[in-house]
């Protein structure tokens, strides 16, 4: 179970005492379909949070939204501080927030040390003229490599090394992405569904994967289908419905929380999922 | 059938000036390709742009080379820029009708009578390599390199080709390996991966595309330096195809790729086109060809070479699908 005791108020939009981030009022519409309407969710610092809701509650719209794949209609969001609405997606990166995909995508006809290697930040070689001037950048690449290897070790991919990304297991791909996304020191890691298609031997050291990035300090949100996973290792549960946050809370609060019960057995239409 | 004049043409051709100026325009399209992914069906644009940027300036205005020189740099670096802007943040299909679209406006605008006394029209504009004549050291009547006889302009050109040559591909190497080029790969393999990772995706692509466009150019400019002459219908968009013909076959995303490539491409064109020349041909002392006149005659032979070629072609994306230089571990994943 969690490694904290959380006590925040298990209601949709409850305040944090320390918050990474903070949305507001943040709204998507694809047409007359609205994706996306978050009124207001904070997510704890050096927690891991999960993001659940049955399938097209706009979970992944507001992955999308938060790091920088897609722009809300309006609303804002503050990571750290910093407002990320507007962010193109690799300065939300940079900023310290990276996130991996639904469907993992691992650089097929690069190897897997390249992958870890691509995913360090502030680069001297990756601008073009130092580039061109490999003495301008060794040292820094062996540093980059020596800490990729170290991360290869952790997620059993040492011995993957030099084999091309498009190789390995879908797996072993959960794997690599997660680590690749380590590489970048990530503050915040949004990870949507790391459990799918991953089979139950692996899962098991996925979860001690997720588990171990909040003992080192970082933030976790997860989007996942998987409820008994979520249970396992979520400090936090914010639950979502037709793009609307329905309830929030551990997850004894969630189980018992008839919106939720409402909203994953289809009965919520005549319901008021505002929810208090 | 002078087998040895066949074969010593065919060899000079694969490493001529002219095969200087293949190797360079499909180096630059190696680095939109090969890559970075880029879909550019337009790099006979980015060498008509080089060949015109030349000759323009120094036959209509008398500017000095050097200046001409830089002139396409600039203006191969603007294409690249015009081009890139408007499509870049859209998906890949989109760079492919405008370039295709571009280079063919180029190549419109420079064969346009409205603007022949700036392009020259159809007849192009001569007379811009005297520069190049008056620093060349080899003696005008050159050398004879097994029974091919090259003029001392165009060994002066071959030698300096392939100087640069080398300089390009090397330059092209060193990026690749580079963190600049690991950067360019992913792009090519998932631009949203690379995007969460904290890439600025626009700007390395545009960035891909200047250096290519600019090392087409630089193609453009050997070719009409080669010709002597620089005129728009060497800029149609099968140079574009040669192209990509040569980097599939030498091996996509290999630095030699394009040299080797070139090589085996000019290679098997023109020695199918000299052999079916020497054998359809008819002299008044021996009327009668070698092949069969209901086969191939005089008038028709020249298009053979290209059936041929594409034959060629064919049969090595069955037999060796990754190019002579790929890898064929990457054939595995090629799909997306």
């Amino acid at each position: 179970m969690s490694a904290d005791v959380v006590s925040y108020q298990p209601v949709p939009g409850s305040k944090k005492d320390d918050a990474i981030l903070v949305v507001d009022g943040v709204r998507r519409a694809f047409g007359g379909l609205v994706a996306v309407n978050v009124d207001h969710v904070e997510v704890p610092r050096n927690k891991i949070t999960a993001l659940i809701g049955p399938n097209g509650a706009g979970k992944t719209t507001f992955f999308n939204l938060l790091t920088g794949f897609d722009s809300p209609d309006h609303g804002t969001s503050v990571f750290n501080g910093q407002r990320l609405d507007g962010l193109a997606a690799h300065k939300v990166a940079r900023l310290g927030m990276v996130r991996t995909f639904q469907l993992t995508k691992a650089l097929s006809r690069m190897s897997v040390i390249e992958n870890m290697r691509l995913g360090a930040a502030n680069q001297k070689g990756e601008n073009i003229f130092r580039g061109l001037f490999s003495p301008l950048w060794r040292a820094q690449e062996a540093e980059i490599t020596a800490r990729a290897e170290e991360l290869l070790a952790r997620f059993n991919l040492a011995h993957m090394r030099d084999e091309l990304a498009g190789g390995l297991s879908g797996g072993q791909r959960k794997l690599l992405e997660m680590a690749r996304a380590l590489m970048v020191e990530p503050e915040m890691v949004m990870l949507d569904e790391p459990m799918a298609g991953v089979n139950p031997a692996l899962k098991q050291s996925l979860l001690e994967h997720i588990k171990g990035l909040r003992n080192e300090g970082r933030t976790v949100l997860f989007v996942e289908h998987d409820m008994d996973m979520v249970r396992e290792i979520s400090d936090w549960i914010i639950v979502m419905a037709e793009g609307v946050v329905i309830a929030e809370g551990t997850s004894d609060d969630i189980g018992s929380n008839q919106a939720v019960i409402d909203a994953y057995l289809g009965a919520h239409h005549d319901s008021d999922l505002g929810g208090e | 059938m002078k087998w040895d004049l066949i074969l010593s043409n065919s060899f000079y051709t694969a490493i001529s000036a002219n095969a200087v100026a293949y190797i360079l325009v499909a180096s630059g399209l190696n680095v939109h390709f090969g890559y970075t992914g880029l879909l550019n069906f337009g790099q006979a644009g980015f060498a008509a742009i080089g060949a015109y940027s030349l000759s323009i300036p120094i036959s209509r205005y008398d500017w000095p080379w050097p200046l001409a020189v830089l002139m396409v740099i600039v203006s191969s670096v603007i294409l690249a820029l015009l081009l890139g802007i408007p499509t870049l943040r859209l998906r890949a299909d989109y760079l492919a009708i405008v370039t295709i679209a571009v280079a063919e406006i180029i190549r419109l605008f420079m064969n346009s009578v409205r603007f022949t006394w700036l392009t020259g029209g159809n007849d192009g504009l001569q007379g811009f390599t005297r520069f190049m004549e008056n620093i060349n050291p080899f003696p005008d009547d050159g050398i004879t390199l097994w029974a091919q006889k090259v003029d001392g302009y165009r060994l002066w050109l071959l030698v300096t080709g392939w100087i640069l040559v080398a300089l390009v591909s090397t330059g092209i190497w060193a990026l690749m390996r580079s963190p600049w080029g690991r950067v360019l790969k992913s792009i090519r393999e998932d631009e949203d991966a690379a995007r969460s990772l904290g890439k600025n995706i626009f700007a390395y692509k545009m960035q891909s595309l200047i250096i290519g466009g600019f090392v087409g150019a630089l193609g453009g400019m050997w070719l009409v330096l080669d010709k002597q002459s620089s005129q728009p219908q060497d800029f149609s968009t099968t140079f574009t195809f040669f192209a990509y013909t040569i980097i599939i076959l030498g091996g996509i995303a290999r630095a030699k790729g394009p040299v080797i490539g070139t090589m085996i491409f000019l290679f098997v064109i023109q020695f199918v086109d000299i052999t079916l020349q020497q054998a359809t041909r008819t002299t008044p002392t021996d009327p009668t060809p070698l092949l069969p006149e209901w086969i191939v005659d005089e008038n028709n032979f020249s298009q053979v070479r290209f059936i041929v070629a594409g034959l060629a072609l064919a049969i090595l994306v069955i037999v060796r699908p990754q190019g002579i230089f790929g890898d064929k571990r990457e054939q595995a994943f090629d799909v997306r």
